[in-house]
């Protein structure tokens, strides 16, 4: 079959060029394809790139398919895309938000604020389009090949058959100009939540879908609400049974309204229909311009392993979510970077394949903490039975008039990165406290000096002496560790806070991808050794 | 015991969820009765006759 847009492309960012690879006599061989160039391929591809890989994305489109997609970037995938480069300019481009208001008809029934603390260099969240995030992420891959980085954004190359075989992968890629065919080592699955890679496999994705749609449109004006997300159930408009207002760059603001199950999609994507939502939510007279719009159902759903041999799954392929809690982008990113570090100490040799079966294991973990949430939110806001809309209701009530039942009000949990707890590879903890840096969670950020502390924690692994010692750098069977020392008068009272907690100096060991992997109130070089071997997979030997 | 109408579940989501769950596949009839169950088990948990007195109060 010869190729076709699926979708409009709204930024050609990546032509399709003629390679090399097309007219060699045998199919030429790359350690890393990566299926698909959205968020989590441009992700992983810039990592590994970084890292001195080898590596060729291909994707179907010549760019970042036009639409309303994903808005909200979480703090934790600033952060991710701080040590990849873009994130200043993702924070620049954004808008800032962290509080969000719940209403009912017209009376605001529950707010909330996602990062009550100072001390952060990123906020919870910034709001910018997917169109843009993408961009961001291509432009910084683009910087890195300037400086050396081997990565190959092949565009209009779609990947049309896969043959996973013990040593390798056999990849038909279909061209403009026919088809041609390549090896790879790893083939990194993110084409979507319709993974032609996953159906190759015959692999199954199951969950459940919610049964209602929701209209998305975004629309340019100028208003002077505040940069928060505004949520209504029964909205006094009665433009859907729910609604969301939410500002992005550029005077463009997301708009969500719940229009039920049984629909006439046609009809109600006519843009007479849309504007006249619109009008009853804005009111009469503001002058807006509808930029976008779509229909939407939703489902949450996930392979049931994220590892196939030599193929891995990352981002919406492997997993899918409601929109509502921005998990879904957010999560991909976050596959990308637990990947990252690892395929490039199994590329290195210096760890055992076995170490990607980790990547599985905690990106399950990450994604059923993500489904799990977007499952109670999606199950409130669309109630599938008399009785759960009785609660709801009462739910809803009581919120006005007593501050117990708002934490119950659920119109989506935002994305906050997964604690892995209980997976073989962490630890131990020595210190026992505070529990937010327990081995397992991010590490949280705290200022340092004029920066912050994840300025100086990534990309490898990092012994952190706080008011204690620890050697410059150091090596574990061939892997660096980083040392970074801050002393007394570094550690201020919020890193301090976050921590120390109780205890007078600690040694904290953390991962590449910023998770905290074991902690000591005293250096313990023996421990150290130990914990690298175990977190690399090489705990047994 | 004064009745306490501020936030106190340190699991709200979890316990909507259960809640959910409990009265999955049950027929309008048999919810009713579920619930029915459910605050008299709660209400033998506050004991206090003032206590219930104001929580019937608060749910009107
Ligand atoms: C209305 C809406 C709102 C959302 N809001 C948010 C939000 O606020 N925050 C958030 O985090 N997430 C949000 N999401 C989810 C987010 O858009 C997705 O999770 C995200 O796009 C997943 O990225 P990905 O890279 O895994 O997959 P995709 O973005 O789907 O990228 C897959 C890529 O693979 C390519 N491809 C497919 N098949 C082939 C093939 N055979 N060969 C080569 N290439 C192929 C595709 O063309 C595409 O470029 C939202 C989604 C929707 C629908």
């Amino acid at each position: 079959m010869t190729l076709q847009d699926r979708y409009p492309v709204a930024l050609r960012l990546y032509p399709y060029r003629r390679s090399g690879d097309q007219d060699a006599a045998t199919p030429v061989r790359h350690p890393v394809v990566i299926a698909g160039g959205g968020p989590t391929g441009l992700a992983a591809a810039l990592d590994l790139g970084r890292k001195g890989h080898r590596v060729v994305v291909l994707d179907d489109h010549e760019g970042v398919g036009l639409g309303s997609r994903a808005i909200c970037f979480s703090k934790r995938t600033l952060e991710i895309a701080h040590r990849l480069g873009p994130g200043p300019g993702m924070l620049e481009r954004g808008v800032i938000w962290q509080k969000g208001r719940v209403f009912r008809e017209r009376d605001e029934i529950y707010s909330f604020d996602l990062l009550p603390e100072e001390g952060h260099r990123y906020p919870a969240f910034i709001n910018l389009s997917q169109v843009q995030f993408e961009k961001f992420l291509f432009e910084a891959i683009e910087h890195a090949r300037g400086e050396g980085a081997e990565i190959e954004i092949r565009g209009g190359n779609r990947v049309d058959a896969i043959e996973a075989r013990l040593d390798d992968i056999g990849i038909e890629v279909m061209t403009p100009e026919g088809a041609y065919n390549l090896e790879a080592d790893w083939l990194i699955a993110c084409d979507g939540a319709r993974s032609p890679v996953r159906n190759m496999l015959g692999l199954g994705f199951k969950g459940r879908v919610f049964e209602d749609n929701f209209l998305i449109a975004d629309v340019r004006m100028t208003a002077d609400f505040p940069t928060e997300r505004w949520f209504w159930f029964e909205p006094w408009f009665r433009s859907g049974d729910s609604a969301l207002l939410h500002k992005q760059p550029d005077d463009i603001w997301r708009i969500d309204f719940q229009i039920g199950w049984d629909i006439d999609r046609e009809k109600e994507l006519k843009e007479e229909n849309i504007l006249a939502r619109v009008d009853a939510m804005l009111g009469e007279g503001v002058e807006y311009e509808l930029v976008w719009s779509s229909i939407y159902t939703f489902q949450c759903r996930r392979m049931e392993r994220f590892r196939h041999g030599r193929v891995l799954f990352a981002g919406d392929s492997a997993h899918q979510v409601s929109p509502y809690g921005a998990r879904g982008a957010n999560s991909g990113v976050q596959d990308a970077e637990n990947l990252a570090w690892k395929l490039d100490l199994v590329l290195r040799g210096l760890a055992p394949e076995t170490l990607l079966d980790s990547y599985d294991a905690e990106r399950v973990q990450a994604a059923d903490e993500n489904i799990l949430n977007s499952t109670r939110s999606t199950d409130f806001l669309t109630p599938k039975s008399e009785i759960s809309r009785a609660f709801r209701d009462a739910v809803l009530t009581l919120a006005a008039r007593h501050s117990f039942a708002r934490p119950l009000v659920n119109s989506g949990r935002l994305s906050v990165p997964c604690t892995y707890g209980g997976l073989p590879g962490f630890g131990p903890d020595r210190l026992g406290q505070p529990a937010r840096s327990r081995p397992g969670a991010p590490a949280p950020d705290a200022p340092v000096n004029d920066g912050y502390l994840l300025d100086l924690l990534g990309g490898e692994f990092t012994l952190l002496g706080l008011c204690l010692d620890v050697p410059e750098a150091s090596q574990v069977d061939g892997i660096s560790v980083a040392g970074l020392a801050l002393d007394d008068a570094s550690v201020g009272d919020t890193l301090r806070e976050r921590y120390l907690g109780e205890a007078p100096s600690a040694a904290y060991l953390v991962r590449p991808d910023q998770h905290v992997l074991a902690r000591w109130p005293e250096l313990d070089p023996d421990g150290v050794r130990t914990a690298i071997r175990n977190a690399v997979g090489k705990g047994g030997e | 015991m004064t009745l306490n109408l501020e936030p106190n579940m340190s699991d709200p989501d979890g316990f909507y969820e259960a809640l959910l769950k409990a009265h999955e596949g049950l027929s309008d009839r048999e919810s009713v009765e579920l619930n029915a169950r459910l605050v008299l088990v709660l209400a033998n948990q506050i004991g206090d006759p003032d206590t219930l007195a104001d929580a019937i109060e608060a749910a009107k």
